[in-house]
């Protein structure tokens, strides 16, 4: 059988579509085992896993964690917030320190982009990137990927459009990367101000127009509105984003077929989504999450099996 | 290559009528009873068990089931090749079940011992039973033995037994194969 064709998950750019495949087609068989009256299997249990946060985080640390104990792997958890970081220390000395105590895997969150990358050249241990600044966040796009191979069977040729804060998005970056080597089709809808430049290198459409960005897909990825990355105003207000970009019912009820909504989360309930629209039949929203934990634990066992035992 | 006959599609038709016969006659109308079908290659001799069950003796609501080991394997990350997970398949609970595991071929005994840790994630069965179609002698490196067996056969290391089937392989047979 194939393998991992990379030792680290540093983002989706440097995986190929076997390797997608591959993570998908063994989270098929981890979504199963979460499904068991014992939800947990012994794969892991000789190894060590520092989840690593510099950024906050609830659902992707959660995920992650529970995604771990359920392979046996033994975890240690880390948040900036109440660690040496704030006394000066760097990004080496403090993974460094950390992984004398015999850590294996290393799952990170850094504000800066490239952080993973980084970590990567510099620690023996297998890095993976579970979000860095506006640039990549690859167990969100294999999720999200994953989400739709299951609501829709298969991925190719999907039309799928992308709304709302592009610019400051890691995880339209990475489900751009991920779609496209899956062969959907995609498109990316908001405010110009909040369109990155040169998007259409990456071989998508912009279209500015909710309405027809809709009409013309099978499944519509919301993202937030990422207020904590924004260093100006890039609309005049959040009431005038809602109007022109938030998904609603009576929105839904015009469109000429049914389409999947889907979110990362955390939802800013009634800005992108509606509440109706978030809890309804289109969404998956909560399929996502589950399928979380799935992905995430087919990524470690994959990347834990290229590192051998006794290696030294 | 060379490869020695060990079993015909008739031979092992035979061989599986006993197999069955052998169950009826320890689980009667298998109310307390689930088989087990150790993937990959232990789920096709439990879809002809099953049939020989329905078809010869009426037993047509055997709970069966399809279990997959690969994550309790006792050499993860200490081979060469990954190894392709396979999907398991258990609408029940084995909870006071009296459960059969059916594989191919017993060699090592290591798929069992992960098997055996496996079931448990679907509750505690009363008994584990094991029947296999062909039990390679000597060759345990645990004590594991099976209950119900089809052929023994003793072969040594540079030898390996390849069971085909009509579904998969166009044929029914069992090969000694020379490597």
């Amino acid at each position: 059988m194939e393998e991992l064709s990379v030792n680290h998950l540093l983002g989706i750019k440097y995986l190929n579509e076997a390797d997608l495949q591959l993570i998908f087609k063994t989270a098929d068989q981890f979504k199963e085992v979460i499904n068991r009256p014992i939800k947990k299997v012994p794969s892991l249990r000789d190894l060590t896993i520092a989840n690593l946060f510099f950024e906050n985080s609830t659902r992707t640390r959660l995920s992650f964690e529970l995604a771990e104990k359920r392979l046996s792997a033994d975890v240690v958890n880390f948040s900036a917030a109440s660690s040496s970081v704030n006394k000066g220390e760097t990004l080496i000395d403090t993974v460094n320190n950390i992984l004398s105590m015999k850590v294996d895997m290393v799952v990170m969150r850094h504000p800066n982009p490239g952080a993973g990358v980084f970590l990567s050249k510099h620690i023996k241990a297998s890095v993976i990137n579970a979000g860095d600044g506006a640039h990549e966040h690859p167990t969100q796009a294999l999720l999200d990927a994953y989400s739709i191979r299951e609501q829709h069977s298969n991925i190719a040729g999907k039309k799928v459009v992308i709304v709302g804060d592009i610019l400051h998005s890691r995880v339209a970056l990475s489900n751009i990367l991920a779609l496209k080597k899956l062969g959907a089709e995609v498109k990316v809808c908001g405010p110009l101000s909040l369109m990155p430049k040169f998007i259409e290198t990456l071989g998508v459409k912009v279209e500015p127009n909710l309405e027809k960005a809709l009409n013309w897909c099978d499944i519509a990825n919301m993202l937030r509105v990422q207020n904590e990355r924004m260093d100006t105003s890039y609309f005049p207000n959040t009431r005038e984003y809602v109007q022109q970009y938030g998904v609603n019912k009576s929105l839904l009820s015009r469109l000429e077929k049914q389409i999947t909504i889907m979110h990362p989360g955390p939802i800013n309930r009634g800005v992108e989504i509606t509440s109706d629209v978030a809890d309804s039949e289109h969404s998956i929203i909560l399929n996502q999450v589950e399928n979380g934990v799935a992905v995430r634990m087919a990524v470690l066992y994959l990347l834990a099996s290229k590192i051998k035992a006794y290696a030294g | 290559m060379h490869q020695q006959l060990l079993l015909n599609a008739e031979q092992m038709q035979i061989t599986l009528q006993r197999l069955a016969c052998q169950l009826v006659e320890n689980h009667k109308d298998f109310s307390q009873t689930c088989l087990i079908g150790i993937q990959p290659r232990g789920t096709q001799v439990l879809d002809r068990l099953h049939t020989i069950l329905k078809k010869d003796f009426g037993l047509s609501s055997v709970e069966v089931g399809k279990l997959d080991i690969t994550f309790y394997r006792d050499d993860f990350r200490r081979t060469d090749k990954p190894i392709q997970a396979n999907s398991t398949s258990i609408n029940f609970i084995v909870e006071e079940k009296q459960v059969v595991f059916i594989d191919d071929v017993l060699y090592t005994g290591r798929s069992i011992r992960s098997a055996l840790t496996a079931i448990q994630s679907f509750g505690r069965p009363k008994s584990v039973e094991l029947l296999t179609l062909i039990d390679r002698r000597f060759s345990r490196h645990l004590p594991i033995q099976p209950d119900y067996k089809g052929r023994q056969v003793d072969a040594i290391n540079n030898e390996y037994v390849k069971v085909c089937w009509n579904e998969t392989d166009q044929e029914d047979a069992v090969y000694l194969v020379k490597k």
